[in-house]
C-alpha cells in the first residue's frame, strides 16, 4: 500500500444517517406537489381473459380528473424484450396487468373510481407451468413474443459450453443427476413502489421522481416509451426505501403516472399499496435446474451438465439475462473442466419474474452446493474436504475466461471450516446417538459473483465531478446511486482520505440526471468499485492543480505534498496553507481556474463474445459459509444456530457498513431458505401480505461470525471488490446442507418449510423399512 | 381532564372533533370515524416522518407513541387518541436539534440502512427502553432488571427490517441498556 490510510478501512456510520433517524429523509411516499393529484390503478381480476370496459360510473365520481385505457395512449411497450404493452388493450396475460388508470383530487377518489369501473371478463384457461407452456397444444401466452425460438412460448434462450464433456464423463468415478426446484421470491422492501409525474405543459418537459436504481436507463426506456426526446426527461431519485434489484427494471405504473400528468397538465403520484407490492412486483426468477455432473477418482470435480427451465412469467425483464450470472456458477466455481449449460425462460400466465440480489446465483449455488455434498457422500469423502480440495485460485482463468487475479475462495473455506468445526464435531456426536427429537447439522456453501462490474451492458462505467469550493467544502457528483447500501459514505470517505478534508465537510450529490454524470446504474455489487474508481480518477486529476498552486504559495518546490486536516503540507512538516486558501487563490490569481475535475471510469472488462466467454468483471468475489442448524423432527421446525461467514472483500472500506451488508443478505438468504415463497395457484397470488408471506424478524436472526478476508486486488479501490450481493448467495445452499447433514435426507427444493422436512422424514422411515 | 367528543354537525354526520396533543403542541382536527391515527399525522398534519409501509398491522413501520406506548398508528383510529399525548419521529430532536439517546445509539451503532423501518424502529425501541428505565431515581444504577438479547429480539419482532439483518438494531437496544449514550434530557 503506497501510504498509511487514516479513514479507509474503519467502522463509520452511514454519512447521512441522523437524517434517516430523525424522519426528514424524504422517499418516494413523502413528496407533495402544490395542485398534485393522485393516480391508482385498475388491475385485472383473472391471469388469462379477454376483457371490454365501462367507464361511466367511474367517470361521474366527483374529484375523477383523467381515466386513461390502452385505447386512450400512444405509446411504445416496455421491458427487454420490449413484449410488455403499459395499459393492456382487450387482454390480459398476468393477474398484475394494468387496464385502466385513474387520476383525481385525492386518494380515496381515485381508489373508489377503480372500483366503480365495471369491467367484464371472459375468462380463460391459464397456463402456469413453463414445461406445460411448452407443449405444442399450449396456448399463445404473450402475443408479442419475438417468435425467433423453436417455440412459440420461449422468451430467451443461453447456450454455453467449455472442455471435452464425452472425456471428463469416461474419466469420472461417479456421475450423479438430480433436479432441483427454485421458488419464487418477492423483495418485499419495506418502502412501497412509488412515483411522482410532473409534466410541464409550456416546455414539454417531465419531471419523473422516481425510486429507479437504474437512472439512465430509465430515462431511455422511458423516452421510448413515450415517444419523447430522452433529454426531455429528468430523473430525480428521492431516498429509496429498498431495492435489491427490484427497481432495476422500468415498470407500467411508471409510464401510466407519466401519461395522467402529460394528459391532465398536473403532477400525478402513484404509491403501490403493500397488496399492490406483492402482486405486482417482480420476483426472484422460479427455475427447475437440472444437474449432471461428476467427479473423479481423486475427488476432483470432471463436469457439469446443466438444463434450466425458467419461469418467465407473461412478460420479459432484466430478469430474463440471469443466465448470465448463472452460468458462471456452474462454469467456474470450483475448478471444473468441462460444462454444458443450457437455460430457457418460458412465458407462462404468472406475474414476471425480475432482478433480485445474486441474480440466479443463489439458485445455482443452492443446485451446485447440494450436489457437491451429493458427490461427496457418494464417493465418501469429507463435505470441507471435497470443497478444498477444488477450490479456485489466484491467477486462475476459468473455462468461460474469467480471470480471478486475486482469489481468496480457499482462505475463505478454510476460515469457516475451522470455525464451524466443534459445531461438526458435536453434530456428528449427536447423529451417532438414537433418534432424538432435536437434531443438528452443519452445511458449507461456496459463492464466487462479479466483484467489480459486470459488462452486460456497452459501457459497465461511471462518472464523477468532484470539486472544492472557496471555503474548502468539498462537493462529489457522481453517476451513482444510493440505495440504502451506503455507497455515498464509502465515496465521502475516500474524499476525505485523498483530500484531507473532514468527513462533515463534504457532500454526496447522486440523484438528479440533469446533474450528475452518466452511469449503468446501482446492480452487480458495482458501485464502491466503479464509482470508487471513478473518484479516484476525478481526484487524480484535481490533486495536481491543487499542488501546483500550493507550491506555487507555498515556494517549496519539488517536495511531496500530504492533504491533511483541511491543509496542503509539505511532507517534511515545515511549511502549510489551507486547503480554502489555495482554492480562493486558484480562482482569484492568475490563472483563474476552478478547483473542479471530472473522470469517467470504465473497468478493465470485456463483454462476452456469442459464446458467453471473456473476463466480463474487473474483479471476482468469493465466499465460503458454515451453517449450523437444528432440526424438531416432531415439528419439522429449523432453527439456524449459527452463520460463519468468511468473504474475499478485496479490500475492508468501512467495517461496519460491510457488516451490515453481510447481515442483511445473510438474513434474506435465510428466509429464502427457509420461509419466503410467494405461492401461486392457476395464476392467481395465495398470500399477497406480511401475514402470509413471512419475512425474518428480529427473533429469528442468529449469531453471524464474520470474517473478511482481503485480497488486494489491483484493479480495486484501495484494493476492494464489490460486496452487497455475495452474503445472500451460498446461505439457503448452506443451510440445505446443514438440515440434510442434521437427518440425513434430500433437500432439492426451497423453501425448507416444515411440512417439507416431515415429509422427507416420513419417506426415509419408509425406505429403512424397505431395506 | 379530557375533554368530551363532541358528535357531528348536521353537515357532516359523521364527523368528529378530536382533540390530542403531537410532539407537545395542541392539536384540534375534525376527523372522520373512520380515519386511522396513521392519515391524521401523515395527511392531516403533514408528519411525513411516520411512514407507511403495510397499513395492516404487520410491519411496525408507523410505529408511534400513544400515552408512552407503543401503537401501530395503522391500525389505530384517530378518534381514539382524543385525550391522548402522541409522540412521533419529529417530536424525537433534542431542543437546539440534537439526536435522543435512541436516535444516537442507532446511528452510532450502523443500524440504519435504507432507513424506511428506522422511524417506527426509534419509537418501538423508545418504548421498550423506557418500560425498563427504573421508576424512581432511588434504585441506583445497575440494579435494574436488563433484558436479555433474546428477549430485545422477541420485543422487536413486530418491525420489519429488510436491510439490516437486525443484528445492529440489537446491538444499538443493547448499548442503550448499558446506558452507553447517556440518558435523554
Amino acid at each position: 500500500m503506497k501510504k498509511q490510510l487514516d479513514i479507509i478501512g474503519q467502522g463509520l456510520p452511514k454519512h447521512d444517517a441522523g437524517l434517516r433517524v430523525s424522519g426528514k429523509a424524504i422517499y418516494g411516499q413523502d413528496i407533495v406537489l402544490p395542485g398534485m393529484l393522485y393516480g391508482a390503478i385498475l388491475r385485472t381480476e383473472h391471469p388469462s381473459a379477454s376483457f371490454s370496459l365501462d367507464l361511466t360510473d367511474a367517470l361521474a365520481l366527483p374529484g375523477v380528473v383523467c381515466i386513461l385505457t390502452a385505447d386512450d395512449v400512444d405509446v411504445n411497450r416496455i421491458g427487454y424484450k420490449r413484449d410488455h404493452p403499459v395499459l393492456k388493450q382487450g387482454e390480459v396475460c398476468c393477474i398484475r396487468d394494468e387496464i385502466a388508470a385513474v387520476a383525481a383530487e385525492t386518494r380515496e377518489i381515485a381508489e373508489a373510481a377503480v372500483r366503480r369501473i365495471k369491467v367484464q371478463y371472459e375468462v380463460r384457461k391459464p397456463c402456469c407451468d413453463p414445461f406445460d407452456a411448452l407443449q405444442e397444444e399450449a396456448p399463445l401466452i404473450n402475443r408479442y413474443a419475438s417468435g425467433k425460438f423453436s417455440n412459440k412460448n420461449i422468451a430467451e434462450t443461453f447456450h454455453y459450453a467449455h472442455g471435452d464433456l464425452d472425456a471428463e464423463r469416461t474419466r469420472s468415478r461417479i456421475i450423479l443427476n438430480r433436479r432441483f426446484t427454485l421458488p419464487r421470491m418477492t423483495h418485499a422492501c419495506l418502502g412501497p413502489s412509488s412515483i411522482t409525474a410532473d409534466y410541464d405543459v409550456v416546455s414539454r418537459k417531465l419531471k419523473l421522481y422516481s425510486s429507479t436504481q437504474v437512472p439512465f436507463l430509465y430515462q431511455r426506456d422511458m423516452a421510448h416509451a413515450l415517444k419523447m426526446p430522452p433529454s426531455d426527461i429528468r430523473i430525480i431519485q428521492p431516498i429509496i426505501g429498498g431495492g435489491f434489484g427490484s427497481k432495476l427494471d422500468m415498470y407500467p405504473f411508471e409510464v401510466i403516472c407519466a401519461l395522467l400528468s402529460m394528459r391532465t397538465g398536473r403532477p400525478v403520484q402513484i404509491v403501490y399499496s403493500r397488496k399492490e407490492e406483492f402482486i405486482a412486483s417482480p420476483t426472484r426468477q422460479p427455475m427447475v435446474i437440472d444437474l449432471t455432473a461428476g467427479i473423479d477418482a481423486d475427488g476432483k470435480f470432471t463436469f457439469r451438465e446443466v438444463d434450466i427451465v425458467k419461469d418467465n412469467g407473461a412478460y420479459t425483464s432484466w430478469g430474463a439475462t440471469t443466465p448470465f450470472v448463472i452460468m458462471q456458477a456452474f462454469s467456474s466455481l470450483y475448478k471444473v473442466r468441462a460444462c454444458r449449460f443450457d437455460a430457457k425462460a418460458v412465458y407462462t400466465h404468472n406475474v414476471f419474474a425480475g432482478s433480485f440480489r445474486g441474480y440466479g446465483n443463489p439458485q445455482a449455488t443452492f443446485a451446485l452446493e447440494r450436489m457437491i455434498d451429493l458427490l461427496a457422500d457418494a464417493i465418501g469423502m469429507d463435505k470441507a474436504v471435497i470443497r478444498r480440495i477444488n477450490a479456485n485460485e489466484p491467477g486462475e482463468i476459468t473455462g468461460q475466461g474469467l480471470h480471478y487475479e486475486t482469489c481468496g475462495h480457499g482462505e475463505c473455506l478454510d476460515v469457516v471450516i475451522r470455525q464451524s468445526a466443534d459445531a461438526r464435531s458435536t453434530a456428528i456426536d449427536a447423529a451417532s446417538r438414537d433418534r432424538a427429537r432435536y437434531r443438528s447439522g452443519v452445511g458449507f456453501a461456496s459463492m464466487l459473483h462479479v466483484g467489480g462490474g459486470a459488462k452486460i451492458y456497452r459501457s459497465d462505467g461511471c462518472g464523477t465531478t468532484v470539486r472544492i469550493d472557496p471555503y474548502g467544502h468539498c462537493t462529489i457528483i457522481t453517476g451513482s446511486t444510493e440505495i440504502g447500501q451506503g455507497s455515498e459514505t464509502v465515496l465521502a470517505m475516500i474524499a476525505a482520505e485523498e483530500l484531507g478534508i473532514s468527513l462533515d465537510r463534504i457532500t454526496v450529490i447522486n440523484s438528479d440526471t440533469d446533474v450528475k454524470p452518466w452511469d449503468v446504474g446501482v446492480h452487480a455489487s458495482r458501485t464502491s468499485f466503479v464509482a470508487g474508481n471513478s473518484l479516484l480518477g476525478a481526484i487524480a486529476i484535481l490533486r495536481p492543480k491543487l499542488e501546483s498552486k500550493a507550491r506555487q504559495l507555498l515556494q517549496s518546490g519539488d517536495i511531496d505534498l500530504l492533504f491533511r486536516n483541511g491543509r496542503i503540507e509539505t511532507n517534511d512538516g515545515e511549511a502549510h496553507i489551507a486547503l480554502d486558501k489555495v482554492v480562493r487563490e486558484m480562482h482569484f490569481g492568475e490563472p483563474n481556474e476552478l478547483a473542479v475535475a471530472s473522470y469517467f471510469y470504465e473497468p478493465p472488462s470485456q463483454f462476452q463474445d456469442a459464446g458467453f466467454k471473456g473476463n466480463v468483471s474487473g474483479s471476482y468475489a468469493f465466499a465460503a459459509q458454515a451453517i449450523e442448524v437444528e432440526v424438531d423432527c416432531c415439528t419439522g421446525n429449523v432453527r439456524v444456530k449459527n452463520v460463519w461467514v468468511a468473504q474475499d472483500v478485496g479490500k475492508v472500506l468501512n467495517q461496519m457498513l460491510l457488516e451490515g451488508q453481510i447481515h442483511g443478505g445473510v438474513l434474506q438468504g435465510i428466509g429464502y431458505a427457509l420461509y419466503e415463497e410467494l405461492l401461486m395457484d392457476e395464476g392467481y397470488i395465495l398470500n399477497p401480505n406480511f401475514h402470509n408471506y413471512k419475512l425474518p424478524t428480529a427473533a429469528d436472526v442468529p449469531p453471524i461470525h464474520f470474517h473478511p478476508v482481503e485480497t488486494y486486488d489491483r484493479h480495486g479501490p484501495y484494493g476492494a471488490k464489490g460486496v452487497g450481493e455475495a452474503p445472500l448467495i451460498p446461505t439457503a445452499a448452506a443451510i440445505a446442507n446443514a438440515v440434510s447433514n442434521a437427518i440425513g435426507v434430500e433437500i432439492s427444493s426451497l423453501p425448507v418449510t416444515p411440512e417439507k422436512v416431515l415429509r422427507a422424514l416420513e419417506e426415509n422411515k419408509h425406505k429403512l423399512h424397505l431395506a | 381532564m379530557t375533554p368530551p367528543i363532541e358528535t357531528g354537525s348536521a353537515q357532516s354526520a359523521t364527523e368528529q372533533t378530536i382533540v390530542c396533543e403531537v410532539n407537545g403542541h395542541r392539536v384540534t382536527r375534525r376527523v372522520n370515524p373512520l380515519t386511522s391515527l396513521l392519515e391524521l399525522l401523515r395527511d392531516h398534519l403533514g408528519l411525513r416522518g411516520t411512514k407507511s409501509a403495510c397499513n395492516e398491522g404487520e410491519c411496525g413501520a408507523c410505529t408511534v407513541l400513544v400515552d408512552q406506548v407503543a401503537v401501530n398508528a395503522c391500525l389505530f383510529l384517530a378518534v381514539n387518541a382524543h385525550g391522548s399525548k402522541i409522540l412521533t419521529i419529529e417530536g424525537m430532536l433534542q431542543p437546539g436539534g440534537g439526536l435522543d439517546d435512541v436516535q444516537r445509539a442507532l446511528v452510532e451503532c450502523g443500524a440504519v440502512q435504507c432507513g424506511f423501518c428506522t422511524s417506527g424502529m426509534v419509537m418501538r425501541i423508545r418504548a421498550l427502553v423506557d418500560e425498563h428505565r427504573p421508576n424512581t431515581d432511588d434504585v441506583p444504577s445497575g440494579m435494574q432488571v436488563l433484558p436479555s438479547r433474546a428477549n430485545i429480539q422477541k420485543q422487536l419482532e413486530g418491525n420489519l427490517c429488510r436491510c439490516t439483518g437486525y443484528i445492529k438494531i440489537v446491538d444499538a437496544v443493547e448499548a442503550l441498556f448499558q446506558n452507553k449514550y447517556g440518558n435523554p434530557a
